[in-house]
């Protein structure tokens, strides 16, 4: 509405600045998603900075699908909300669709390339910062799908220089309910392995 | 014969917001077929609870309203009476019906209102994630019962149409299920007969209730969602018809 | 999301929570004996919450067959001097208007929380400020009032609930705690410590068995000639004392604005936002946040309206706060309206870009 386009594709360089990171995790249900948004809050907390997740709740989540959004600053947090994210980590196909419209120009994508096909990327921003991740085949190759989300988050906070790997594997069982405390090591590994993988992946230009 | 997946009018060709394996579905259809089979499309006027089945007019394609958590049987009361040869029915949820309407319900059938009450019992609350409902059975684990429903502090399930039947003012309560074919075509049989009292004019309240699964909050697959129906559902709520006079 | 209800010693540190959980835990710390409700989103996690967390604590966790009962329940466990409370959204609140109304003529102590969703009717399950009217009118019959807190954080959501049963048993008044769907979905870090209880007065008053004294009776029949009147005079002059002592307010960056936002809840934190971008921009904004609804702070609103600023209110409303402001204005500046009702949330550019335009004028004005 008011920003130039100058201001607009300086975007994510603005944010490292003003640190406001709005970010949307997405995918279906199962995936962990509720997780992996609740590590990051309690990461972030952890960390000292301010920090809000917001849940997609009520009937909206009993088609299947999950969300959540994650706000991380170092101001107070004016809405939990996000309306258009600057990074997005789409887990399924249906959650790309949905949300990568939204993504700000010169904003970050995450997505899990074990799902998702490279050519559902067409319509994006092309200002946007996409980095696929397989986080399913990593996942399994640790011995457990279900650490795919942990795989992805930890792509996601490698590309970002949020916070280490490490930082979210100690936020872990804060946020991990104690009966899945024996999953611990393989999350801790997923974190790591998509970390690691980010680190020496370049991310695509459309 | 017809063809067993053919569409009957009253019910819209649109896939339903419900969960695989919720019973919801069945009951949609076996009364859009009753309609149907009645040719009372014209002057049947639905009602939709508060409740998953909220958009139950998104998938009947009858005149229907949508009203408060719980006041159906006073809206049928108030639609009846002012329109006496019209086909008036409501489509009730545990909570809608034996919790926050109870008296709404008693009442109706105090009165002996000539309506039509589809009651869909699936022992929780479905559509605010999964609460205990007056109808959840002793031990079930719902969201407000962690450790199971206690009798002693959070009651006995609540057999409705038993309490009904005893009102001179309901002509006819029947308890069915839909965990099976046999099953739901008895289910037909007694909404058709539900409304056909309506038509002929017997003075009194019919009430179907319907045994219905509710496999994501029951938290199993549909399947074992229906087993449970048979195994553990039945006992605390026997099947069969209470009352026809 | 440390182990919940870790709060040994009463001290806990920062932790992670939803409003609904930390409204929850909250009120357990501050001492409540009844937790009486029925489902409803978006607010299910409190009683989901009380479930688990009152049995544990031998304390009253009922889940009632409607929202009439539940207030009713309320109504009986305060009666005999209990710490009672109920939560509900926009809905059940709106059964809830005739318990109130009996619960203000009785003058029993009750806390209320509404986490407000989108209506009239059904409505949807966005969050929403819509309820501003029936929680700061009453929706009940009778001249009565009740005091209405309106939280803007999840910390201060957890800080209402002890304040909330302390002006509850001061008064011997209803406290409605005014949240919505985003206060009680999000979470923030929060810290739930338990809080010393001030002094209130003795429950004389209470329902406790007529044991070595004479009877006690809570009603709210008055028929002798005058003698509602009189017990209405003697309501008025207890809520004069409230608007005289209890009013809250924060105001933020108003000393030389040159317009003033005036927002509630989590509508005030978007404002917040939008004011330091305005004064980035070197627009003087600030904000003026009500955290008693009612009281009003019409003391506050009308000495910033003492100088020539432009006032705007901005709420998850079609306007509703917006009255209150004008009338404490009173016609002394402009004020000014921007909202969106049913679900819908301004956003921090909506409200910067009304600043924008709202203060194009003064920069005419003055070269
Ligand atoms: C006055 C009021 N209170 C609470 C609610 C929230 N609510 C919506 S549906 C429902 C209960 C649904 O359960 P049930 O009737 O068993 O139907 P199901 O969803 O299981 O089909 C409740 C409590 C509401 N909409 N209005
Ligand atoms: S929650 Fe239960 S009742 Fe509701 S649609 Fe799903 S299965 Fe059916």
């Amino acid at each position: 509405m008011y920003d130039t386009k100058h201001e607009i594709r300086n975007t994510r360089y603005q944010l490292r600045k003003t640190n406001y990171e709005e970010v949307i995790i997405a995918g279906f249900g199962g995936q962990g998603i509720i997780l992996a948004g609740k590590l990051l809050a309690q990461t972030a907390m952890t960390a000292g900075r301010e920090v809000t997740y917001m849940p997609a709740y009520g009937a909206e989540v009993r088609g299947g699908t999950a969300n959540c959004a994650v706000v991380i600053a170092d101001e107070p947090i004016a809405s939990p909300l996000v309306s258009r994210p600057n990074s997005l980590i789409a887990m399924n196909k249906a959650s790309l669709n949905k949300f990568g419209g939204r993504v700000k120009p010169g904003g970050l994508l995450v997505f899990n390339s074990s799902l998702i096909d490279e050519k559902n990327l067409d319509s994006l921003d092309e200002t946007i910062d996409i980095l696929p991740v397989p986080a399913d085949e990593f996942a399994v190759e640790l011995g457990n799908q279900k650490a795919s989300n942990m795989v992805a988050l930890g792509a996601y906070l490698q590309k970002t220089g949020l916070f280490s790997a490490d930082a979210a594997a100690q936020a872990l069982p804060d946020v991990l309910a104690r009966r899945y405390h024996k999953t611990l090591p393989v999350n801790t590994k997923a974190l790591h392995r998509g970390a690691k993988f980010a680190k020496t992946t370049d991310s695509i230009q459309l | 014969m017809k063809a067993v997946f053919a569409r009957t009018p009253s019910l819209k060709d649109q896939p339903t917001h419900y969960c695989p394996g919720c019973g919801h579905g069945i009951a949609h259809r076996l009364v859009a077929e009753v309609i149907d089979e009645l040719d009372i499309r014209g002057r049947t006027i639905g009602i939709a609870p508060v409740g998953c089945s909220v958009l139950a007019y998104d998938y009947l394609d009858v005149d229907m309203v949508e009203v408060a958590h719980g006041r159906a049987p006073a809206v049928a009361t108030g639609m009846k009476r002012t329109n006496p040869d019209k086909i008036i029915f409501s489509y009730q949820g545990d909570g809608d019906l034996a919790a926050i309407g109870t008296g709404e319900i008693i009442h109706a059938a105090h009165r002996g209102e000539q309506i039509t009450v589809i009651f869909i019992n699936n022992a929780v609350f479905g559509m605010t994630g999964g609460q205990m409902a007056p109808t959840t059975i002793p031990g079930q684990v719902t969201a407000t019962t962690p450790v199971g429903r206690e009798v002693v502090g959070q009651g006995y399930p609540l057999q409705v149409s038993e309490l009904l039947a005893v009102l001179p003012g309901a002509v006819y309560v029947e308890r069915c299920s839909v965990h099976n074919p046999a099953r739901i075509l008895r289910a037909k049989k007694a909404i058709k007969h539900g409304f056909e009292l309506q038509l002929n004019g017997t003075h009194g309240l019919s009430l179907i209730e319907v045994l219905s699964p509710c496999p994501t909050y029951w938290r199993m697959t549909p399947a074992k969602a229906m087993e449970w129906v048979e195994t553990e559902m039945t006992k605390v709520f026997p099947l069969g018809c209470l009352k026809d006079v | 999301m440390r182990e919940k209800g870790d709060t040994s010693n009463g001290v806990s540190e920062r932790t992670l929570r939803c409003g609904n959980e930390a409204l929850a835990e909250a009120a357990v710390l501050a001492g409540l004996d009844a937790y009486f409700g029925y489902p409803i989103t978006p607010q299910n996690e409190v009683t989901a919450y009380m479930s688990k967390r009152m049995p544990e604590q031998g304390r009253v966790f009922i889940q009632s067959e409607s929202e009439l009962a539940a207030i009713n329940m309320v109504f009986g466990a305060s009666a005999t001097g209990k710490r009672a409370m109920t939560s509900s959204s926009s809905p059940g609140i709106s059964l809830m208007q005739e318990g109130m109304s009996y619960l203000a003529g009785a003058e029993l102590p009750a806390v209320v929380v509404n986490v407000m969703r989108g209506g009239p009717g059904l409505g949807n399950i966005a969050p929403s400020q819509g309820d501003y009217f029936q929680a700061t009118r009453g929706g009940g019959h009778g001249d009565y009032r009740t005091i209405v807190l309106g939280p803007s954080t999840v910390q201060e959501l957890a800080d209402c609930m002890p304040l909330a049963f302390d002006l509850a048993d001061k008064y011997r008044m209803t406290v409605v705690v005014l949240a919505d769907g985003i206060l009680g979905q999000m979470m923030e870090p929060v810290v739930l410590q338990e809080k010393p209880r001030p002094e209130l007065p003795p429950k004389d008053w209470a329902l406790t068995g007529a044991q070595g004294r004479e009877q006690n009776i809570v009603r709210s029949l008055w028929l002798k000639e005058g003698a509602l009147e009189e017990h209405n005079y003697k309501l008025q002059a207890k809520y004069r004392q409230v608007q005289e002592t209890e009013v809250r307010c924060e105001d933020y960056k108003i000393d030389d604005a040159d317009i003033i936002v005036i927002a509630y809840g989590v509508a005030a934190r978007i404002v917040r936002s939008a004011v330091n971008r305005a004064r980035q921009e070197g627009v003087k904004a600030g904000l003026i946040r009500p955290i008693t609804l009612w009281p009003f702070p019409h003391e506050q609103i009308s000495r910033a309206a003492e100088e020539f600023r432009i006032f705007l209110t901005v709420e998850m409303s079609c306007g509703q706060m917006v009255e209150d402001v004008k009338l404490a204005v009173a016609g002394k500046v402009p004020v000014l309206f921007y909202g969106r009702p049913g679900g819908g949330i301004p956003t921090v550019d909506d409200v910067l870009e009304n600043i924008r335009q709202l203060t194009l004028p003064l920069k005419r004005l003055v070269p």
